[in-house]
């Protein structure tokens, strides 16, 4: 799969593309590469996809955790996917995988990138991804007026502190 | 929410939650608008297509690898360790065989696939069954060119997901909740 997967890649253009056989050393190479988007399988040894995903999106423990992290996945129940949502995946794509699927994942995640959402409970991205202007129920995101605070480019930090 | 309409880098704070608008360093790489002339999806389907004559060979090492992982349980039981690898072999069947070419084999894989992993105890496993799943995908990909492989792989996947199914719900009726969630219609939209 890693081979379908670098051959298409370097087909949309992509020009460098890190491999890495298991969850540990898939962690380690995001750690040593810095790479612009994950692609994780969801099974894995060592530990999978969805535990490397829980690992990146920590805030402060690595140089990227908002990295765009597209997980492949056989794994479509309902409870799998809501679990993965909810560790910081980006990203769905069922197997087998297509060039078209993959390159529609890739561009949303590029074109269209959405805020990230940090709570007690929950860092990654908004999983809204739709506004529901009919939506009842319970307002969770309540409190007052925003105070916005302009950040440092953490990726531009840590290129410069490597 | 759901789409950021500025890059800039900033931060809004409430009052139990941050909205974080991280660097977006991957803008840079986006086509200008117009450029109907590339296309990358062509590019990679070309690329992938001067692969598709290893397929065959990569299906094969993927039997292979399946049924060592079988002879392992025969030979030592299920463990935690010949558990898991049989059912990454399994897993790795079912993700890569359309890709492969061979989309057949795929449905067998995944009731075997369902019951590695939603076996609660897995030395209740039946080996029958796990010899019929394995003993099916070999002869699916074997028999491959044979113009009525087919009907015959879709009859053997409906019955072996059918005994599949029948015995998962016994195994797993002491917990309802989880029966509901592998019975549910996926989720994820296709490749």
């Amino acid at each position: 799969m890693r081979r379908i997967l670098r051959t298409l890649l370097h087909g949309f253009g992509t020009r460098e593309v890190y491999e890495a056989e298991d969850g540990a050393a898939g962690l380690e190479a995001f750690t040593h590469y810095l790479p612009d988007i994950v692609i994780t399988d969801w099974v894995m040894p060592i530990f999978d996809g969805l535990e490397l995903a829980q690992m990146i999106r920590q805030p402060g423990a690595n140089a990227n955790p908002y990295v765009p992290i597209i997980m492949l996945t056989g794994h479509s129940e309902k409870k799998r996917v809501i679990g993965a949502r909810d560790a910081g995946v980006t990203e769905f794509l069922a197997k087998p995988i297509s060039a078209k699927a993959l390159y529609e994942r890739i561009f949303n995640v590029v074109a269209n990138p959405r805020p990230f959402v940090k709570t007690k409970t929950y860092f990654g991205p908004d999983r809204r991804r739709n506004v529901n202007p009919n939506y009842v129920g319970p307002e969770r995101r309540k409190g007052g007026k925003a105070e916005v605070m302009r950040q440092q480019p953490l990726l531009e930090k840590a290129r410069v502190t490597v | 929410m759901s789409r950021r309409k500025d890059d800039t880098p900033s931060v809004a704070t409430y009052a139990d939650y941050e909205v974080i608008t991280p660097p977006h360093e991957l803008r840079k790489v986006l086509a200008p608008a117009g450029d109907d002339v590339d296309d990358p999806v062509g590019r990679a389907e070309a690329a992938l297509a001067e692969l598709s004559s290893e397929f065959a060979g990569w299906m094969d090492s993927e039997c292979d690898r399946l049924e060592a992982a079988r002879q392992d349980v025969k030979r030592d039981g299920f463990t935690q360790k010949t558990h898991d690898i049989l059912f990454r072999a399994a897993h790795d069947i079912k993700g890569e065989a359309g890709t492969f070419g061979f989309p057949a084999v795929v449905g067998v894989a995944e009731s075997l696939c369902r019951l590695i992993e939603h076996t609660p105890d897995m030395q209740r496993i039946p080996l029958p069954l796990i010899d019929q799943h394995v003993d099916a995908i070999r002869a699916v990909v074997r028999e491959y060119a044979r113009p009525d492989l087919l009907d015959a792989a879709t009859a053997l996947t409906k019955r072996l997901r059918e005994v599949t199914d029948e015995f998962l719900k016994a195994e797993n009726s002491f917990r309802p909740d989880y029966l509901e969630n592998i019975f549910a219609p996926p989720l994820v939209p296709g490749g």
